[in-house]
């Protein structure tokens, strides 16, 4: 499923900060669990998380390391700050915010349902 | 089993890959390396689902999503990084800092006994308020041996070198003080503007460290000499700036910080400054992007058309040249400027590329250039018996004829290759090989002109 630039854009951040939450990790464990989260319906490009992981480490809501993997392998490892566990929390408020305000939607509205044609639900053409 | 040679490729594809990435500005080394290790566990993860290493590197590779992309991503992250910056060198390994380190330093403590120089004569008794003639013969002999010094440390010249440099400091040394100028005389005023020169070539076989038989080495000559100005001008324009506020806060507080200003922080300053700019200078050379180039490429087509509209304007009103005393330094500076603008655009072709436009200009700006010193010289021809021989004269007058010979000529082989005759390096070749002529002329300056003219 494609999901739209933006989106992805904005739900990066805690996305990623609550993955960290969980625990300490790195670049492609993290990916690998977002995949998990969404079974595989949010497809990142593996490169475009590490500029989003940059971020946060300049805004102060994770810490870097560099430390050696079981592998042998330099790694960096990412840690979240207690400035990003206020972040994720006020990220969840938001979030819960916008989810409750689309479910209200939702629920009043019948959409027509995903894979359907949607000329069907068009007039048919009468007396052709 | 497909172990080493497949490995050995993957390594080689991985190699590729890195260098690839590390080309972009936007993406550090420790972030190649940090998208390396994501890259390999990538590829082992594939690798292990039953993908040969070729296969997995491929879309480990595609995965990793477009380098365009990731690069401009990587940019909107760190948009200080499309800035080159000289000071922040520390992104890389440690090594190469430390080196840099001890260049700093030494650089800073070159340009600290530089400062120091330009006011020992001030312990024996010579004052730059007492006796400022003195400084000005001396300036270049007190500060140019330091920074001379500087390069032959960096370069390690051998001892033979260094004993010829010695002689070549001494010697000036000798001639800017063992003659009985005239006080603010011509030739004084031409010693004190020509030894600089003469000692500009010890400084560029310090500089060029070995390569000075090379085209290539004195061409780097001339692109350091070129930064140079214009880093030293920069850092002069903030030392006024410094001085005026100085003296603004300290006027505040009703002290005159004017003879402080005078007999310490200007020589002291552009003593020191020189150094700086030449550590400058060389600290940036890879860093960033060369400047003289660029105003070159600014000012030649404005020269030019200067030029085209002077010699226009004096065909059609049929104007001599009034040739008055000064005129001919006028042209002389015309000439000086000109080579400049053909050096350092030469300095900065690729000698391979084809001629184009530009070139077509350079050379318009060269033959108009000539054509207008010509008329000058003309009317200087005519009048000279007039005017007499006088040494800024017969100076002036010699640093034309070398200019032009070297102008005519350049102008020849520019011609040559715009025709597709010759390539660009013969013009290398034949300014980086004339360099000597103008030292010898100002060492004859030096030497010779002030017992011809009696001193005067």
């Amino acid at each position: 499923m494609e999901i739209n630039k933006d989106l992805i854009a904005a739900s990066s951040t805690p996305i990623v900060l609550a993955i960290l939450a969980e625990g300490d990790s790195y670049g492609y464990a993290i990916l690998k669990r977002v995949r998990e989260l969404s079974g595989g319906r949010m497809e990142w490009t593996d490169g475009m998380l590490y500029p989003v992981l940059h971020r946060l480490e300049r805004l102060g809501h994770a810490e870097a390391r560099w430390d050696v993997a079981e592998s042998g392998r330099r790694r960096k490892y990412y840690r979240i700050t207690s400035g990003g566990r206020a972040q994720l929390a006020e990220e969840h408020r938001q979030w819960q915010a916008v989810d409750a305000t689309l479910r209200g939607i939702w629920g009043v509205l019948t959409l027509p349902v995903p894979g359907s044609n949607p000329a069907s639900a068009a007039p048919l053409p009468q007396g052709a | 089993m497909p172990a080493p040679d497949h490995n050995d490729s993957l390594e080689e594809q991985i190699n590729q890959w890195r260098t690839y990435l590390g080309r972009r500005q936007a993406i550090h080394s420790v972030d190649v390396a940090e998208l390396e290790d994501h890259l390999r566990e990538q590829i082992a993860v594939l690798a292990d689902a039953g993908l040969t290493t070729d296969e997995a590197f491929l879309v480990a590779v595609k995965r990793m999503g477009d380098p365009d992309a990731v690069s401009r991503e990587f940019a909107r992250e760190h948009s200080e990084r499309l800035w080159k910056q000289l000071v922040l060198s520390s992104s890389d390994t440690g090594e190469p800092l430390s080196a840099a380190r001890t260049d700093a330093i030494a650089a800073f403590g070159v340009a600290a006994s530089a400062a120091a120089a330009i006011k020992l004569p001030a312990l024996f008794g010579i004052g730059l308020d007492t006796n400022p003639s003195f400084y000005v013969r001396n300036a270049s002999v007190l500060v140019l041996p330091l920074l001379t010094g500087y390069f032959a440390w960096k370069r390690r010249l051998d001892t033979g070198t260094l004993r010829w440099l010695a002689v070549a400091f001494a010697a000036a040394a000798v001639f800017a003080n063992v003659f009985p100028f005239t006080p603010r005389g011509h030739t004084e005023v031409l010693t004190a503007l020509h030894l600089p020169i003469a000692l500009w070539l010890a400084l560029g076989i310090a500089y060029a460290g070995g390569r000075w038989s090379e085209v290539a080495g004195r061409m780097d000559f001339i692109r350091f000499s070129g930064e140079l100005v214009i880093y030293y001008i920069l850092i002069a324009l903030g030392g006024g700036a410094l001085t005026a506020f100085m003296g603004m806060i300290f006027k505040a507080i009703g002290i005159d910080v004017e003879r402080f200003f005078a007999s310490w922080l200007l020589p002291c300053g552009a003593a020191g400054g020189l150094v700086v700019a030449s550590w400058l200078v060389e600290a940036k050379q890879s860093v960033i992007e060369n400047m003289a180039p660029v105003l070159t490429r600014l000012f030649t087509p404005l020269f030019a058309a200067v030029l085209v509209a002077f010699l226009g304007t004096l065909v059609w009103t049929g104007r001599g040249v009034d040739i008055e005393r000064n005129a001919l330094i006028a042209f002389d500076v015309l000439l000086m400027v000109v080579l400049c603008l053909l050096l350092y655009s030469i300095s900065a072709r690729d000698p391979r590329s084809s001629p184009g436009t530009y070139d077509v200009l350079q050379v318009v700006l060269l033959v108009s250039a000539l054509l207008a010193d010509a008329v000058a010289l003309w009317a200087i021809a005519a009048r000279i018996t007039e005017f007499g021989f006088t040494p800024n004269r017969v100076a002036a007058l010699g640093e034309n004829v070398i200019l032009l010979v070297n102008l005519a000529w350049s102008a020849g082989l520019y011609i040559r290759f715009l025709r597709g005759r010759a390539s660009l390096a013969v013009l290398e070749r034949w300014q980086t090989d004339y360099l000597p002529v103008y030292v010898v002329w100002a060492a004859i300056v030096v030497i010779v002109f002030p017992p011809l003219f009696r001193y005067v």
